[in-house]
């Protein structure tokens, strides 16, 4: 694609409006809303089925915000996130995502995503995979702790995920219809430098990143940072389920950055809302936020939650001897 | 020759990891870490907060006893029983990444704290036990 046509296409204001048709392929809406529904039941039915404990990781209630927790070496943890949305001008949408995640060193966690959506009056389709990496950087901890973050993605611009926002992403990338768009793959490097810091139960993440189309497109850009802290910071003598020490709330805050070409804040989009957390004790852990746009190239309310489960030291599975 | 180099290379790399895994990282924690207090040293409540971590985040690799499993280190050991409590809460609190040790960072710092009490209480009745 050209540089002039990829600009106006990522422009909010440069894009016609298409209504929204059914496609010849489409399944109902519910159909997906419904696969999520299920999803999420698959992941509650883990816990019965996996044999060793849960475990109650302690990762801060971002859903676009990296922090410098990794997944602990030897766990696997399965995770479905989902956003729905009604953007203006666009119909309704249901965007999951299923996440496996899993902690191959202390230092190093690498993760699959597998990604579809169901549009109202449209269709339901998968619409790509990614697979990501983070590598802390230092040893120890520090005041501030560096994870880079390596990712390919290859996914269709009919993906509504919004794991994170970069260039010129807007609300009229929402307003295409399916079959218009899940025709167009973009295969990309996504690099990130995660900066995070602990102080005194806080967590506080910055995330920088910068995203390539390998094809030849410019650099896009983009942010995100967040803070959380637990309900408490002091552990009570019995385990309990609807007590404080389960549950960590926060906020986030990202967006756009443009590209190379045209740094800065104009003609992207911004969002920010509070997030929470859930974490049932050896079972699975529940998230929720919703995220508003903050200018008119922001879709209105984006909700999201996440529902996650970690499956303990599968690696000791392969080892001679059994796993538990 | 190129064996020879391989095999050398071999050995001197299975010798730093022999020195390295002899809790090397007890030389790491600073002076004023090392001299920290436990807050909650002796308090049975603590302790019994603290098993409830240890439960959730520790046992997995340590054992719900904590004798260690599949070549991950028992913390009734002695290296750990003689560690002092601010040398338990620099580990806890930095891991040991390159060993397999994560960071626990993310949990708040009293409730590592009520790790090392539950900690300290296992190494009692282990200790009272064999006496």
């Amino acid at each position: 694609m050209a540089w002039p046509e990829f600009c106006s296409r990522r422009r909010g204001g440069a894009r016609k409006v298409v209504p929204a048709r059914r496609a010849i392929d489409n399944k109902s809406s519910s159909d997906l809303f419904g696969r999520g529904f299920g999803l999420c039941l698959l992941i509650l039915l883990l816990q019965w089925l996996a044999p060793a404990r849960s475990a109650q990781a302690q990762e801060p209630p971002y859903f676009v915000t990296y922090s410098q927790a990794l997944e602990e070496p030897g766990n696997l943890e399965v995770a479905m996130k989902g956003l729905t949305a009604s953007p203006k001008d666009a119909n309704a949408f249901f965007s999951p995502t299923l996440e496996l995640e899993y902690g191959a060193k202390a230092w190093w966690t690498t993760e699959v995503y597998l990604q579809g959506q169901a549009t109202a009056n449209d269709s339901t389709i998968f619409t790509g995979f990614r697979w990501e990496n983070r590598f802390r950087v230092l040893p120890g901890e520090h005041w501030i702790n560096p994870v880079l973050y390596l990712e390919y993605e290859d996914v269709s611009a009919a993906d509504k995920s919004i794991l994170e926002v970069v260039g010129h992403d807007s609300i009229s990338d929402l307003q295409l219809n399916n079959a218009e768009s899940r025709g167009e793959v973009e295969r990309e490097l996504e690099g990130k430098l995660i900066l995070s810091s602990n102080v005194k139960g806080w967590n506080f993440s910055e995330n920088f990143i910068s995203e390539k189309n390998v094809k030849n497109e410019p650099w896009e850009f983009g942010y995100a940072v967040a803070a959380s802290r637990p309900l408490t910071l002091v552990a009570g003598k019995r385990p309990c389920v609807f007590c404080r020490q389960n549950f960590t709330a926060g906020a986030e805050l990202y967006g756009g950055l443009a590209t190379a070409h045209d740094f800065g804040l104009d003609a992207t989009s911004h969002y920010a809302g509070p997030a929470v957390n859930f974490n049932l004790p050896h079972g699975p852990t529940l998230g929720f936020s919703p995220q508003f746009g903050l200018n008119d190239n922001s879709a209105g309310v984006l909700w999201r939650f996440k529902v996650s489960y970690e499956i303990q030291q599968v690696r000791d599975w392969f080892r001679r001897g059994g796993a538990r | 020759m190129k064996s020879r180099w391989i095999a050398a290379g071999c050995l001197v790399l299975s010798c730093a990891l022999v020195f390295a895994a002899d809790g090397g990282w007890l030389r790491k924690v600073p002076d004023a870490d090392r001299k920290r207090v436990n807050p909650y040293a002796g308090s049975a409540d603590a302790a019994a907060a603290g098993r409830v971590l240890f439960d959730e985040n520790c046992a997995k690799c340590h054992g719900e006893d904590a004798l260690g499993r599949h070549g991950r280190p028992s913390l009734r050991s002695e290296r750990v029983i003689h560690a002092t409590d601010g040398e338990l809460a620099w580990l806890l609190r930095n891991g040991s990444t390159w060993k397999g040790m994560p960071s626990w960072s993310s949990l708040p710092e009293p409730e590592r704290w009520q790790i090392i009490t539950y900690l300290r209480s296992l190494q009692r009745e282990s200790m009272s036990s064999t006496h």
